[in-house]
């Protein structure tokens, strides 16, 4: 009796972590993803490989098969970017409400397990199938590159890939938390997924029409007068509202990151440029530059996540 | 114990306090497993549980009884920890529901209405993922899960998805999904709810089992008298957020008769309105109702002697004479009169009445229902 009424609060989560991951393992959802990003990896790293020889840069030529692209193909970088936050929408879209239309819910919670558990297992077990996704199709997409091109990568473009998957994981695991958020509101998996990717596809294509239109408005610049005093005013509010989008903060890091020849992310003056010796920044430096977007968008993660987490802990668990 | 019985009818009049009462008083020894005391549940203005005082007894099948919307549902979570009551409390073998809910959790399995798995694991995989949560876990859990089975009847099914089950094979997965823990306490959200007869027979038989070969105390909320009042050791009754009475089936029913209200079937030939009148003059006759070819009458007293003799003497032929009570429905019915419930609930009764004399149907119409 005693040894059954112990809180056993790791065990739960354990194995709820365990039954989540392999649900998406073995979902066909999963291998839906996994084509999608190994035909988007292999399309980018074609691009890229024709797009090679304009490199006009042969230092860091390894992260090149990274970030450029060709034949219209756009850039690894870049497609990840874009469809990355899909893996994360796809996996986390109806966690909370299909079980709540299905009864597993109930039957869930009447377990002697913390009632958080539940929702942490999600979104741990979903941040586990994300990394195994970024990190397999990197790190794969480099050793496919070494064997085609023959180019070998430094120590340092290592680490420089290595922080562009790990902060691609947080990015994706963002998406995952938010649209674990929408699962816990939205009654049915249609709606939260519709609502999920309707916020994506703002991110992506309408924040900066609308950072724009903003920042025109404030500061206008459509005749000479204006153009010259409120430019640097209009470009800096511009830039600031698309930082709110996750999507703009991710592709500005890494960005930088993958590419050292980027010295700021943010406008630079004539007056900062006088004297500047054009040279590579290292990756410590390259990091402190974009640091406020990588702690931004780990916290926008947390926030997400933190909002889901809320909303389950309060819901009512009644179906009806 | 006592006190606690006198608050729960408080509404009621002193004798059936006396007689609910009087019936607990006989096995004070026995403790008792679920405690309720005061407990309230507010949502915004509607008082979903009002002051509900209940004591369920160790090994006991106790039947929580009302229609959809009384709070019963709302109780069970309570009971669960998984929400909190606004106020009272809620004790099951002495500890808190709402403060040690991991604790009770694990020695109460809870039956969900509706049950559902995980569709794309087969049955075996959804019991074995429950163990887990559990706790066990190797040998120990891969036996108990086969003799589970065997027990639900569910072991050549064990391998197929859960998507493909049908309701009835779900509530027997369901019932083994409740026994993964060995729990002391079962309690199930409408057991009986769109399940076919044979189903339903093998389900209340699985049940009196669970309480007398295993000892278990069971709480089964249901609107469906019938198949209930087979299995109950007690009932108890509960409308509007209020348990307005509880005891033994005997004990309402007793109760119900010395409120001194008898309900006669007849049914006549020839069958007409001069009658009608003839009745209404004779002597402890207080109300005629015609249904179709039927008299309801009510009396004070058994008057069926007396009745007869005067049919025979104008000479009509008695088709059909039936003293209703003594079984749940009626009882049931009695108590939402008495509770003021019988004119919001015209419709519903009407259903019952008519429900009754097919018998079997009246699962059915309750189903519809909900």
């Amino acid at each position: 009796m005693e040894e059954r009424t112990r809180v056993r609060g790791l065990t739960g989560l354990k194995a709820l972590f365990h039954k989540e991951l392999a649900d998406h393992l073995r979902s066909r959802r999963f291998l839906i993803l996994l084509l999608l990003i190994g035909g988007t990896g292999i399309a980018s790293l074609y691009g890229a490989i024709s797009g090679l020889s304009d490199v006009e840069d042969s230092n860091y030529l390894f992260l090149s098969l990274y970030t450029t692209s060709g034949n219209s193909i756009p850039s690894f970088m870049s497609f990840i970017a874009l469809l990355g936050p899909i893996i994360g929408l796809a996996l986390g879209f109806d966690a909370v409400n299909s079980e709540r239309a299905g009864g597993t819910l109930n039957r869930l919670v009447a377990q002697p397990i913390y009632r958080d558990s539940i929702i942490i297992g999600k979104f741990l077990a979903g941040t586990a199938v994300i990394a195994a996704i970024i990190y397999t199709m990197g790190i794969g997409l480099g050793a496919v590159g070494v064997i085609v091109t023959g180019v070998k990568p430094s120590g340092e473009e290592v680490w420089r890939i290595l922080v562009f998957l790990t902060f691609t994981v947080v990015y994706v695991a963002f998406w995952l938390a938010i649209s674990i958020w929408f699962s816990v509101v939205c009654r049915h998996a249609a709606t939260s997924a519709l609502a999920s990717i309707a916020l994506w596809v703002f991110f992506a294509i309408f924040m900066s029409l609308v950072s724009n239109i903003i920042a025109n408005a404030v500061y206008p610049v459509g005749d000479d007068y204006h153009a010259m005093i409120n430019s640097y005013n209009n470009y800096t509010l511009n830039l600031g509202l698309n930082r709110i989008s996750p999507y703009y903060l991710y592709s500005e890091a890494v960005s930088t990151i993958m590419n050292p020849t980027v010295r700021s992310v943010n406008i630079v003056t004539m007056d900062q440029l006088v004297g500047a010796v054009s040279g590579y920044l290292s990756l410590g430096q390259s990091l402190l530059l974009v640091w406020p977007h990588l702690t931004g968008l780990a916290a926008l993660m947390l926030i997400a996540f933190g909002g889901s987490y809320i909303g389950f802990m309060r819901q009512e668990i009644r179906t009806n | 114990m006592k006190e606690t019985y006198q608050n729960a009818c408080a509404d009621l009049p002193e004798s059936v306090c006396k007689t609910i009462g009087g019936g607990t008083g006989m096995s004070e020894n026995n403790r008792n497993v679920i405690e309720i005391a005061h407990l309230t549940k507010q949502y915004g203005d509607k008082r979903a549980v009002d002051d509900l005082n209940l004591s369920i007894r160790r090994g006991e099948v106790f039947g929580l009884l009302g229609p959809n919307g009384a709070g019963k549902t709302t109780t069970i979570l309570m009971l669960l920890g998984l929400t909190e009551p606004t106020a009272g409390t809620a004790l099951i073998e002495g500890l808190d529901c709402a403060r040690h809910p991991l604790e009770v959790k694990s020695i109460v399995g809870y039956l969900p209405d509706n049950v559902g798995f995980y569709p794309d694991m087969t049955g075996r995989q959804n019991l074995r993922f429950t163990g887990q949560l559990n706790g066990l876990s190797g040998k120990e859990l891969e036996e108990r899960i086969d003799g589970l089975l065997e027990r639900v009847g569910m072991t050549e099914a064990a391998d197929r998805r859960a998507g493909t089950y049908s309701k009835g094979m779900r509530q027997r997965l369901g019932i083994a999904d409740v026994l993964i823990k060995d729990p002391e306490i079962i309690i199930m959200d409408e057991p009986t709810l769109g399940i076919d007869p044979e189903g339903m027979r093998e389900l209340l038989n699985l049940i009196r089992e669970l309480s007398v070969e295993d000892g278990r105390t069971i709480l089964i909320s249901s609107h469906q008298l019938h198949q209930i009042q087979q299995v109950c050791d007690r009932v108890g009754i509960f409308v509007e957020g209020r348990l307005i009475a509880s005891g033994t089936l005997s004990e309402l029913e007793e109760q119900i008769l010395k409120d001194g209200s008898y309900l006669l079937e007849v049914n006549v030939h020839p069958c007409d309105d001069k009658l009608l009148g003839m009745l209404s003059a004779q002597e402890g006759i207080e109300k005629i109702q015609k249904e179709g070819n039927t008299f309801l009458i009510t009396s004070k007293q058994d008057i069926r002697g007396q009745l007869t003799k005067f049919l025979g003497e104008k000479e009509y032929t008695i088709l059909h004479l039936h003293q209703r009570g003594g079984d749940l429905d009626e009882i049931y019915r009695r108590y939402f009169e008495k509770a003021g419930q019988n004119d919001e609930r015209n419709d519903y009764e009407e259903k019952k009445k008519h429900g009754w004399k097919h018998g079997r149907k009246n699962a059915r119409q309750g189903a519809d229902r909900a």
